[in-house]
């Protein structure tokens, strides 16, 4: 029987072999024929060298989380045959290089090989080694073509457009296409039961990354200065950024910009000019990883005392301390809420696709402005570096930047006495002064020590303690500003809910499918901000008891919840994945379904029986 | 520290500068660091230079690290914003001020535990990337507010007020800065008014960075026979290399000097600093040999004073990073944001 538009086929490659954008080009052909494709790469913390792998699932219904089992591996490394042969699926296909024979060891009777002597034919092709070893990858996509039946015309097309202006390199580049699809053609029955058909479950969406949505939303919410140091994987948050400010913050008339990025001596000198630069008036941000938010924890905590907008861009890896850094995880969420000594805490805003990378960027900006303190955007390497399907970016042209609350000289002019931390409007947030405003008013002193609302230091008990009161109402202020959870209920109320957060987003559907299957039919409730607003907690006081499902070990989203808003933690079964990979929908069903199991919780099913 | 709160009344025959302004406009509150610290001393510096080169008071933006130094930001330019922010960052936190708007003239005070110890990473950095500031470094060779211990910068052999001999090699500041590129370089001392304010003027109005070392006596930790930081050792052992004097614009150049001792060198702003030449074997031109002059008077103990170096046609980050005239923080939606129809097509490249 054959299948269309369902499997997941992944590539195994050798990393700096040119393999990415041979990939790239495959995943890129299905989505143009309007085939929903999850893109995943899996890749070692090495330039040259070490295996890498490149997951896509492909799937009508829109199921791209990552699921267990290879239907197709494209085994292109002979490093890794091993593992790689080991993960197909019965019944499913072992693509490989034959023109070595593939070690008797590694066979297996209960799937298919497909044999392209890839090597052996660029041989008599191509004399530039170079250009073999490049080709090599574009040969395996011209046989897939064939094999799965992609439309031919969609990847010469892609190849054409890729190297517009090299026209001396499109013609090889198509016949290496050609050599791989010519070849299995002839001597592989073409196409496979697996194989993909034109459809229209894409629409208008498009396919980017994260860390390339988050710059542009920077570009978009205003951003005049970026200071960065590399770590993986957020390092393409600031090089996005200025590849677009590049081309779209430029002064026409002479030529200068709009913008500046400075590559800092290390994170803490990345956050130290956020922090001066917002100070002054300018929207800043800094992108990190966990390494960075553990030493940024200082700074953040002079933000937040000291009141002083700052946007953070976490693109969480697998910790502790260096970890996996080429892998992903939530596990930040505490260490980023609740970064600096002493009484600190800082707002989260957690996006689960490129499009609320994009939003929650501007909104990032906006909301440190209100709020005159950080707000950490915590996106994760699974969002950040991969390419991911959403819908199309939007930007309202009638929006205009939330600066907060600023007196301008005229506001100086008008009030009697300027103080920096009085709370005017009863909701924990003073009105600040940009430095150099006023010849006499509005200039204070800012400092991380403790002061009075007049700016003023201080030891005193009591004023401290009401300063301290009052961030803890912006705090509460905050809570109604960030975005409010995304819920989905029955008609019916259900007893049981499901709370998660970030990437966990990709798989939960299917997740839920494979639940409502087996009579688990729960409600969902995915968090996006810290502080939670009332929607959170009126949603775990309606269940009787939530699943929290989080990509780390120490169930930190259900710490904070426990922790911030008193919940009781019996209410709160954590389902937690760790393992450096994105977290699948047959994880999250099993872990439920388990706890239904062991618990003799009654299904749905059943209780309407 | 005093506890008598400045009066507000001032006395009515106070010079008053081109903008009507006299030297108290420019002071902050009072100091509370003790009777006698240098420190004071350089606040004070900094008030009558910023008065007498008539810059609108509120148009400073200070940034300060922690320590005794740190605190100073406070005792004076009252009417600007002041950032006392954290241990050895004062860089950082000056570079995104400088970034967000160019047209405030950034003063950044840090002392030598705050810049030669945990802050140093960020010290070398910012004279790398010509930051447009002054850097005045309070360097007294103590740490003062934790009551006394070394800092990098005091010299080896020197010893503390107890008698112990400090065992490791110092840190030259100014010489590091020279190293790394500054293109404005002095060191001073907090004793002598005569030679700082001029300095302080001059590194205000230079383009690009301007650093100062101040060697300024700790009255409480590090003034006592012994050491090598204390006022009666550096008045002793002070070789002054280059007095610098600010001529202010339109000012009558009048005074004569012998041929060959002195040099006049354009300020941005139009008025002149006359350097004269006190040390004949010294050009405050050549960076290689002013450092080479630095570390052989150093192993004669002897303290070189004065401007060290100067490049009057440096530029700075902002030019280097090609930014545009209007501060960034001034630039609002019309300038930042591409709008919907940008994006849509942008969209459509991830197609």
């Amino acid at each position: 029987m054959t299948r269309y538009n369902d499997f997941v086929i992944k590539f195994a490659n050798v990393n700096g072999s040119g393999s990415a954008s041979a990939n790239g080009m495959f995943a890129k052909a299905l989505f143009r024929m309007g085939i929903p494709v999850g893109t995943r790469n899996i890749f070692p913390s090495n330039i040259q060298g070490l295996p890498t792998w490149f997951e896509v699932r492909v799937n009508e219904r829109g199921y791209l989380g990552r699921r267990e089992g290879v239907d197709i591996m494209v085994a292109m490394n002979a490093e890794t045959y091993e593992e790689d042969v080991a993960s197909i699926v019965p019944d499913g296909y072992l693509v490989y290089d034959s023109s070595k024979p593939l070690a008797r060891e590694l066979r297996r009777m209960d799937i298919h090989e497909v044999p392209l002597p890839i090597s052996t034919l660029l041989l008599s092709e191509f004399s530039d080694p170079k250009q073999r070893a490049l080709f090599k990858n574009i040969v395996y996509v011209g046989a897939l073509s064939a094999l799965l039946n992609i439309d031919f015309d969609v990847l010469t097309g892609m190849i054409s457009a890729q190297y517009k202006g090299k026209d001396a390199l499109i013609k090889p580049n198509i016949h290496a296409l050609e050599i791989g699809r010519n070849y299995a053609l002839e001597y592989v029955k073409c196409p496979l039961p697996i194989q993909v058909k034109r459809c229209d479950a894409v629409g208008d969406k498009i396919m980017i990354d994260g860390n390339t949505a988050a710059a542009l939303g920077c570009i978009y919410g205003g951003a005049t200065v970026c200071a960065w140091y590399p770590i993986t994987p957020s390092t393409s948050v600031a090089e996005a950024f200025e590849r677009y400010a590049n081309r779209l913050r430029i002064d026409k008339a002479t030529g200068r910009k709009k913008f500046a990025i400075m590559q800092a001596e290390d994170e803490l000198a990345a956050i130290g000019m956020v922090i001066g630069a917002a100070w002054n008036g300018a929207r800043a941000f800094t992108a990190t990883s966990g390494p960075g938010i553990s030493l940024m924890s200082e700074f953040l905590g002079l933000a937040y005392f000291a009141e002083i907008p700052a946007v953070v861009f976490d693109i969480q890896r697998a910790g502790p301390s260096t970890g996996m850094p080429t892998r992903t995880q939530q596990s930040d969420l505490i260490s980023a809420t609740y970064a600096s000594h002493g009484d600190t805490k800082h707002v989260l805003l957690i996006p689960s696709d490129p499009k609320e990378c994009f939003q929650f960027a501007a909104d990032a900006l906006d909301l440190a402005d209100r709020l005159q303190t950080p707000v950490i955007v915590l996106s994760d390497l699974e969002l950040g570096m991969n390419d991911m399907m959403c819908e199309p970016l939007e930007w309202d042209d009638a929006r205009r930047y939330d600066r907060g609350k600023v007196y301008h000289a005229d506001d100086l002019d008008r009030i009697e006495k300027f103080g920096r931390y009085v709370d005017v409007d009863d909701d924990g947030i003073g009105y600040r002064t940009y430095p150099g405003t006023h010849p006499s008013k509005g200039s204070f002193f800012t400092r991380g020590t403790s002061r009075d609302a007049y700016a003023r230091y201080t030891e005193d008990p009591e004023i401290y303690t009401e300063n301290m009161d009052r961030l803890t109402k912006k705090w509460h202020t905050a809570a109604t500003l960030v975005p409010a959870p995304r819920i989905v209920q029955g008609v019916q109320p259900r007893p049981f809910g499901i709370i998660y957060y970030g990437t966990s987003e990709s798989p939960m559907d299917e997740a839920l499918d494979l639940l409502a299957d087996d009579g688990i039919h729960v409600d969902r409730m995915r968090i996006r901000a810290v502080p939670f607003s009332d929607e959170v907690y009126e949603f775990i006081a309606t269940h009787e008891l939530s699943f929290i499902v989080e990509q780390n070990r120490d169930a930190q989203m259900r710490t904070l919840l426990v922790n911030e808003g008193d919940v009781d933690p019996a209410k709160l079964v954590p389902v937690r994945y760790y393992g450096g990979l994105s977290i699948s929908a047959d994880t999250i069903y099993e872990q439920v379904r388990n706890h239904f199991v062991a618990n003799k919780l009654a299904r749905i099913s059943e209780v309407q029986r | 520290m005093t506890f008598v709160a400045k009066p507000a009344a001032h006395h009515p025959r106070l010079p008053r500068n081109e903008l009507g302004l006299t030297r108290r406009d420019y002071e902050g509150s009072v100091s509370t660091l003790c009777a006698g610290c240098g420190h004071d001393s350089v606040s004070a510096a900094i008030v009558q230079a910023c008065a007498e080169l008539a810059i609108p008071p509120h148009r400073f933006a200070k940034v300060s690290g922690i320590g005794c130094s740190s605190k100073t930001p406070t005792y004076f330019l009252g009417k600007s914003h002041g950032f006392n922010s954290v241990h050895g960052r004062m860089p950082s936190v000056t570079t995104g001020a400088n970034l967000a708007n160019r047209e405030l003239y950034c003063i950044g005070i840090s002392g030598d535990g705050d810049s030669a110890s945990i802050g140093m990473g960020q010290f070398a950095h910012i004279v790398r990337r010509r930051i447009d500031m002054l850097y005045i470094v309070d360097n007294n060779g103590t740490y003062g507010l934790t009551k006394g211990q070394f800092s990098a910068t005091n010299d080896k052999g020197s010893t503390s007020k107890k008698g112990a001999p400090n065992l490791y090699e110092p840190i030259d500041l100014a010489g590091i800065a020279l190293q790394l590129g500054a293109t404005f370089v002095g060191r001073s001392f907090s004793g002598d008014k005569h030679q700082l304010v001029p300095l302080i003027k001059a590194g205000l109005l230079h383009r690009g960075f301007a650093f100062i070392d101040v060697i300024s006596p700790c009255v409480a930790f590090n003034n006592h026979a012994g050491s090598t930081k204390s006022y009666e050792y550096v008045r002793g052992h002070r070789g002054d290399v280059v007095a610098a004097d600010f001529v202010p614009k339109h000012h009558e150049i009048t005074a004569d000097y012998a041929p060959g001792t002195r040099e006049d060198v354009m300020m941005p702003d139009g008025s002149l600093l006359r350097l004269r030449k006190l040390a004949d074997d010294y050009d405050p031109h050549d960076r290689v040999d002013a450092l080479a002059y630095l570390q052989r008077k150093q192993r004669e103990g002897e303290v070189v004073t004065g401007l060290l170096y100067l490049d009057a046609d440096a530029t700075d980050c902002h030019k280097i990073l090609n930014t545009v005239d209007a501060p960034l923080n001034s630039l609002a939606e019309a300038d930042l944001c591409p709008g919907n129809a940008a994006l849509a097509s942008i969209n459509g490249t991830f197609r």
